[in-house]
């Protein structure tokens, strides 16, 4: 029994072993790859399609910084990872960056050691009910049973909010997306709760959607975004602004298709700033001068990588609402490059 | 020849001997392995403290009194989410017990029904247990839980499906069974022992039956001393020692007005009575058959390690042969059966950390789950986790010991 002991210790230490080198850029050129993490599966957000390539708008960020720095969206290695082990991956440098759904808060950004750059989707934690059980408000939940993903800000809101509404309610705890689906189904449970988008995306997937509703409250602020290790600067910007210049392009008009006759022709100082024509931006991160350019490129901007894989054209069928850009009375609002 | 020119000439000790000589070899080679071991483990923890500071991370316990903040479902001490990470821990350890107390005595019981039926006459009997036995001893134990517990949420019926039914005392719904409870309309409530509540009204009953039962034995014991004395049993004893257990019960209960509570569907869910989990049930029903196989066979290699001379001298004074199984041979088994017995207890509790597969809250689910996860504190909550598991092993091994040591045979 010593030695499991001895042996379980190990696994600790290794598990903090290798961690937190500081030169993240060094490591992802040397490797040739980003690791990415991502969910297990999460319609819209992040799964892999027919074919086995990795999809969707989580997908897109770490691409776009995959194009950005290797020159290459596709050198990207997705690691697949539960709401609980995917702090433990990135702190562990399992991954290079965390884009999953994941929301900003204070702990997190802190305590635990990362460093959040920038919100790709501004959210708020919802719930789920089949029809038939004839809810149309949270408040009528009491008593109810509710599927949660463990690990997640979902099952702290969860706590606040019934014992704030002096109700009580069932946790079943649950690991992925796909599980609590499968409990919900079954009705094992009687209400699903995770953020909204997140809602949508599962419910789309369902083979009778319109059986099921979300109901009006929405009970926190899920500010979700990526994230990487604090404590390596550049690397943090390197992600940061390959997000950034993303909805810039958007703000500035700069599309997938035209992005070629910008680069050519805009007399706008700061698109060509943003493509690289001139301001040497990309020395200043330790990138050459076209790693917007691909990002842009290869991905879309970030109107057009919300519209093809949550906007309403979609089955998730999400209006850009918050997520608007600021110019349009929303919340996306990409800082100057300059 | 001369055998004493065989004496050492030289008696002074020259360092090769630490090796060449068979009286140094053993001793120099477990200082070696010892001071190796050591040097790993102080490697192990300067590599973990260095590499904790370099993720800015310190060591320290003050996170166990801070605010949880998460709901548990099954609570047998009081718990909210106003409570702290270490009660949520030690809820989780109270999770893990109950799962592994209840899994032990199941898996007992089965595996020797079904090791006594494997050596069955009876064909089919012997064969079914041999298929119950390969069939779980060769499937790892966590896809049976799966399985249990999808079978459950995917088979029975939701609670809705109950609206205007007529439930009795048990109710099995997808998400779990409900069975009656014992109520008291004069109850003598609980009483606070700080780390969690213990109902009075149980300590009464359990003191009325501890005294029955010693009042019976008593009584007992006066009737075998009567009957060695004048060759007559006392008349009716059996009903005596059955009354003075009994009758002050029932008195009890009857005085703290105990009834029944039924589960009655409340809205979304059944309310009253006791709640069995559907997590609870996978883990319970699985976990005890995958054991009990393991079990069976140990009785059965146990049975079969006692001599064909012991049966047939039993049945040669006329014991029949469920008589003779329980009480010549299996008494004799015990010796064989136990110490892999104490093993098998080890891996059942070992292997409830399972739990976590179906969203059982057991310390593996709390500690070393949602407060690893919400705190950030891998290093600390799997040292805890690691010594609850170290000394829940510890006291079964040495339980399982003591009672060995009682059955072992002894020599006169
Ligand atoms: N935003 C929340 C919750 C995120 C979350 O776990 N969402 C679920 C449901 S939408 C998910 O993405 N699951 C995918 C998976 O299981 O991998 C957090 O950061 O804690």
């Amino acid at each position: 029994m010593k030695h499991t002991c001895i042996l379980g210790a190990a696994a600790v230490a290794a598990l903090a072993a290798g961690a937190a080198s500081a030169a993240t850029l060094d490591d992802v050129k040397a490797a040739g790859t980003l690791k990415c993490g991502v969910t297990t599966g999460l319609a819209g957000f992040g799964a892999p399609d027919a074919a086995g390539r990795w999809e969707g708008f989580d997908i897109a960020v770490c691409r776009a910084v995959a194009a950005a720095v290797l020159g290459d969206e596709d050198k990207v290695t997705f690691v697949p990872t539960t709401g609980k082990t995917r702090f433990t991956a990135l702190a562990s440098g399992e991954i290079d960056m965390l884009s999953r759904v994941t929301t900003w808060t204070f702990s997190r950004d802190t305590d635990l050691g990362f460093e959040f750059v920038g919100v790709a989707y501004y959210d708020g934690q919802g719930f789920m009910v089949p029809k038939s059980l004839g809810v149309s408000s949270a408040k009528e939940l009491d008593g109810a049973t509710v599927c949660i993903q463990t690990g997640t800000t979902t099952e702290l809101n969860l706590a606040d909010y019934f014992r704030l509404n002096n109700m009580s309610y069932e946790p079943v705890p649950i690991e992925t997306n796909a599980e609590a689906q499968q409990k919900y189904l079954a009705g094992a449970c009687d209400v699903y709760t995770t953020d909204a988008s997140g809602l949508a995306a599962t419910r789309a997937t369902f083979e009778a959607p319109k059986d099921h509703i979300i109901l009006p409250e929405i009970i926190s602020k899920e500010p979700l975004g990526p994230l990487v290790r604090h404590g390596d600067n550049q690397w943090g910007d390197i992600v940061r602004w390959s997000f950034n210049a993303l909805v810039a392009a958007e703000e500035y008009g700069v599309t997938k298709a035209n992005i070629d006759d910008q680069k050519a022709n805009s007399a706008n100082p700061e698109v060509r700033r943003l493509l690289g024509v001139e301001g040497g931006l990309g020395a200043m991160i330790g990138l050459d001068d076209e790693w917007a350019y691909r990002a842009i490129k290869s991905q879309g901007n970030y109107g057009e990588v919300f519209e093809e894989f949550l906007g309403t054209n979609t089955a998730i069928g999400l209006e850009r609402g918050l997520n608007a850009q600021w110019t349009e009375g929303g919340l996306q609002y990409s800082p100057p490059f300059r | 020849m001369s055998v004493t020119s065989a004496a050492p000439s030289a008696p002074g000790f020259r360092l090769s001997q630490l090796i060449y000589d068979t009286r140094y070899r053993s001793t120099t080679i477990q200082i070696f392995a010892l001071f190796a071991f050591m040097l790993a483990i102080g490697w192990l923890i300067t590599n973990a403290a260095q590499n904790l500071a370099a993720l800015g991370k310190d060591f320290d316990f003050s996170f166990l009194w801070n605010t949880a903040g998460y709901d548990v479902n099954q609570r047998l001490i009081e718990y909210s989410s106003q409570s702290t990470h270490g009660r949520a821990a030690i809820l989780g350890i109270i999770n893990t017990l109950v799962l592994a107390l209840v899994g032990c005595v199941t898996a007992t019981v089965l595996g020797i029904l079904a090791g006594v039926a494997r050596l069955s006459k009876n064909w089919i009997v012997a064969r079914l247990m041999t298929v119950y036995v390969e069939g779980f001893r060769n499937v790892p134990v966590l896809i049976w839980i799966i399985i249990v517990v999808a079978v459950v949420n995917e088979s029975l019926p939701q609670p809705r499906a109950y609206k205007d039914v007529e439930t009795g005392a048990f109710v099995f719904t997808n998400r779990g069974a409900y069975m009656p409870e014992p109520l008291f309309s004069r109850g003598l409530g609980d009483l606070d022992l700080g780390l969690f509540k213990v109902s009075l009204d149980f300590v009464a009953f359990l003191i009325v039956l501890g005294g029955g039962v010693y009042a019976m034995r008593l009584i007992r014991r006066w009737a075998n001393q009567k009957q060695a004395e004048t060759g007559v049993r006392p008349a009716n004893v059996g009903w005596i020692e059955a009354g003075v257990i009994v009758l002050p019960l029932a008195a009890l209960l009857i005085a703290l007005g105990f009834h029944l509570g039924y589960p009655e569907l409340k809205g979304f869910n059944f309310a009253g009575g006791i709640f069995i989990r559907d997590s609870f049930l996978g883990l319970w029903i699985a976990l005890s058959l995958y054991t009990g196989a393991f079990i069976a066979e140990n009785v059965r290699a146990g049975i079969q390690a006692i001599s064909k001379g012991q049966t047939e001298a039993a049945f040669a004074l006329g014991i029949r042969p469920s008589r003779t199984m329980s009480l010549v041979v299996l008494p004799q088994a015990m010796r064989v059966i136990v110490p892999p017995l104490i093993s098998q207890y080890l891996n059942l509790t070992k292997n409830t950390s399972l739990a976590i597969a179906v969203g059982y809250m057991d310390a593996t689910g709390t500690l070393g789950g949602i407060t690893l996860n919400q705190t950030g504190r891998e290093m600390e909550t799997l040292l805890l986790l690691m010594a609850f598991y170290l000394a829940i092993s510890l006291v079964i091994s040495l339980v399982m010991n003591v009672y060995n040591e009682r059955i072992k045979l002894r020599e006169r």
